[in-house]
């Protein structure tokens, strides 16, 4: 598991400081906790998870074990523009793996990931629910429809 | 406690409504199997997360099997614990752990002594017909523990012995499905996290996901060396456990079949730790006097409670979590340690060898001894002062291996110099026993008065925590003591709110201390092994003609030699030691 060391600047400590408080530092709220930290926050990196830790007064290891758990949090930084490809059955008969495929290739990452420059993620959805449009990618909260492979260097290229 | 009427296999009986299937029929002596679920009632510890579901069991009017250990009874409820439905269900549930499992129980450490080898025996299997992918997690080694997660039933239980026993919390479930695996925050390795090595995980996992770091192969090494001299040293809850290996009751003591073993497998000389416990105390109890008496005179300077320090997980936790607290425990060195301090000075001096030529092995119930040996301060130019510390279970392995009959050895004593002990040092086992034994010499000391009453039993017991009020002739003596860490932490919150009134606190890591520790002979969840061996440890104490450290003829003649006097300059540099803070978050700045 690749690690980017993070230094946590003091606003941004007590920020989370003030989240936790907001739920009156009760560890049953863990994920609620979590939920909001990752809105402000963006990611849920180890550092974070520490603070959150610290403030409910329970261990790394268990945050780490909810953080894992739920697909929602992630401890990978979010591209700027994060590319969700919709893999439901109507896209998915339409050829939905090969656009992945191509976004994957001419990007460079895996499904989960974030391209070096922290410009673009990766990941999948389930049905979306523009079936006629099928297949669906999604780009921010652009829609595009009819995604061929070979259309894909275009839509990376409106972003770069 | 209210009772109802259900129906177990065909019997009509009465039980409490509170009760679990699984309890309601042990009480009439139906053992439904169970592989996750543990229960070590003396301690107070329950784990039933009814998460392996092999105790399944039919209950008329639903319409799925019910784990027994979770679901509790009802009135009129109708039990079968073993139809055709609930066998075959039972088979399939294991198939499927094993189909998951690597096949290497010829070469596992846990093999004879797995609980989900002992399943698959028991159900018969003989073809897993399940193929599919199998997990492939790396193997993580530490100073005392070795983690290897593809044997893993994630049964959980040594989540609840990290987490909610020790309160260490390195351990959680991550992940999802069949990536699934227990493993500390971030995947780090063990020797990265805050695990104080205690070894519960070790003594209550069901497989070989968590075993001790065998040592076994270095010790025979050693012994094969001709340019080495070989000394081994033994704690005292060994000798109330190692019988247990070899068929003996629970609680049977075999100090003198042990001394004669360790002869015949060829250490030169075969010594006792618990001489090193009496010159422990000899130094703990000096420090705690000193303390005691400018604290009573109103010296503001000197912290009280002062904290017995031998027990290296318990040390671990407070450089751990509490490493403002520093100060407040003993400087003494644990008896392990003090034992190859003395042994590769005074003794290897009496032998006229260089001390690299001296390798000091020691027979401990613990896993955290082994990371102890460790310690950078404990040892001299890169040689430590201990070589290699084996668990008691590494040692009965070792006397099998050797083709000796344990059982028709004659009993026989301990060499000297470094074998007399007193039966204040042979009580360090068990819970109680280090603060007993510090009594009763500091007593003598302190009042100049001899004790007519050796026993203080107001020290004594399982409890967790206790207190105790000691007279020092006219001055009472606050004393508490705690075993597991998670009351370790109760109590030395207490000292950092203020709230403590205590003078002394001796803490063991493990539960019912060291007789409990993470490397004896495993208990299957049979929590009565662990007090039947404190039964033991207290009757060897009784039959011992000396009691009290300080008359140990053999630790005053140490003293007269070499040391000078307790606390002093030799005493200071040998054996004593100072703490570190090792309060980290791994990656905050």
């Amino acid at each position: 598991m690749s690690h980017i060391k993070l230094e946590l600047k003091h606003g941004q400590i007590e920020k989370l400081q003030e989240i936790c408080r907001s739920f009156n530092n009760d560890k049953g709220e863990l994920i609620n906790v979590l939920h909001k930290t990752q809105s402000v926050f963006g990611y849920l990196p180890a550092e974070v998870q520490e603070i959150v830790a610290r403030e409910l007064d329970i261990s790394v290891a268990h945050v780490y074990g909810v953080v894992t758990f739920y697909s929602y949090f992630t401890m990978q930084p979010r591209g700027e523009f994060p590319i969700s490809i919709c893999m439901g059955t109507a896209c998915y008969v339409r050829g939905a793996e090969k656009v992945l495929e191509e976004f994957k290739r001419n990007l460079k990452i895996e499904v989960g990931e974030t391209s070096a420059d922290g410009k673009f993620s990766l990941s999948c959805l389930r049905c979306v629910g523009a079936c006629g449009l099928a297949p669906v990618v999604l780009v921010g909260e652009k829609v595009y429809g009819r995604v061929a492979p070979e259309g894909v260097k275009e839509i990376i290229k409106e972003y770069q | 406690m209210e009772k109802i009427n259900i129906i177990i296999d065909g019997k009509n009986i009465q039980t409490d409504s509170t009760n679990t299937i699984l309890k309601a029929a042990k009480e009439i002596g139906i053992n439904i199997p169970t592989l996750c679920y543990m229960h070590l009632n003396d301690l107070n510890i329950e784990h039933k997360p009814g998460g392996c579901r092999v105790c399944v069991v039919e209950v008329e009017g639903r319409r799925n099997l019910a784990p027994a250990c979770v679901t509790p009874v009802n009135e009129g409820m109708v039990i079968n614990t073993h139809s055709i439905r609930v066998l075959n269900t039972r088979r399939t549930v294991v198939e499927l752990m094993l189909s998951d499992h690597p096949f290497e129980c010829l070469v596992c450490a846990k093999s004879g002594n797995c609980d989900l080898q002992n399943m698959a025996n028991y159900l018969g299997l003989r073809e897993i017909s399940y193929q599919g992918e199998k997990s492939t997690y790396r193997v993580d080694t530490s100073p005392s523990i070795i983690r290897d997660v593809d044997k893993c039933i994630m049964c959980r239980r040594c989540e609840t012995m990290c987490n909610d026993f020790q309160t260490v919390g390195v351990l959680s479930a991550i992940n999802r499905g069949f990536n699934s695996v227990v493993a500390p925050a971030f995947e780090m390795n063990l020797d990265h996290s805050t695990c104080t090595y205690c070894g519960q995980c070790v003594s209550v996992c069901p497989t070989g996901a968590l075993t001790e770091m065998d040592h076994t192969r270095s010790v025979i090494y050693a012994l094969a060396d001709p340019s080495k001299t070989v000394v081994v040293q033994t704690a005292p809850a060994v000798r109330a456990a190692l019988g247990e290996e070899f068929g003996y009751e629970p609680g049977t003591l075999v100090t003198g079949k042990m001394a004669a073993a360790l002869r015949r497998l060829g250490f030169d000389y075969v010594f006792d730790t618990d001489f090193a416990a009496d010159l422990t105390i000899m130094e703990e109890g000096t420090e705690m006097l000193d303390r005691l008496t400018r604290y009573l005179s109103g010296d503001k300077e000197v912290k009280l409670p002062i904290l017995t320090s031998c027990c290296p997980a318990w040390v671990n936790f407070i450089e751990h979590n509490f490493p403002d607290m520093l100060d407040i425990p003993s400087t003494a060195r644990s008896p392990q340690q003090m034992f190859g301090s003395i042994a590769k000075t005074y003794f290897a001096d009496k032998l006229g060898i260089d001390r690299k030529n001296l390798v000091v092995v020691s027979i401990m119930p613990c896993l955290a001894k082994k990371y102890e040996c460790t310690r950078e301060e404990f040892s001299v130019n890169g040689d430590p002062d201990v070589n290699f510390s084996i668990s008691t279970r590494e040692l009965a392995h070792l006397i099998k291996q050797s083709n000796i009959d344990f059982k028709s050895l004659p009993d026989e004593d301990f060499d000297r110099p470094l074998g007399e002990s007193t039966g204040a040092a042979v009580i360090f086992g068990t819970t109680g026993g280090v603060i007993e034994a510090a009594v009763r010499t500091a007593y003598e000391l302190q009042t100049g008065k001899t004790l007519e009453k050796v026993d203080f039993k107001e020290l004594r017991g399982f409890e967790n925590i206790r207190y105790a009020t000691v007279d020092f002739n006219g001055t009472p003596i606050n004393i508490g003591i705690a075993h597991g860490l998670g009351y370790a932490r109760e109590l030395l919150n207490d000292i950092k709110q203020g709230k403590s009134f205590l003078h002394a606190i001796e803490i063991m890591a493990c539960p019912g201390g060291c007789i409990g520790g993470g490397g004896q002979p495993y208990h299957h969840g049979d929590s009565t092994i662990v007090k039947a061996r404190q039964k033991a440890i207290y009757a060897e104490d009784t039959g011992k003609k000396l009691r009290k450290s300080h008359e140990n003829p053999y630790i005053l003649k140490l003293y007269e030699e070499f040391l000078g006097k307790p606390n002093s300059h030799k005493a200071h540099e040998l054996l004593h030691t100072h703490y570190f803070n090792k309060k980290k978050d791994v990656f905050v700045k």
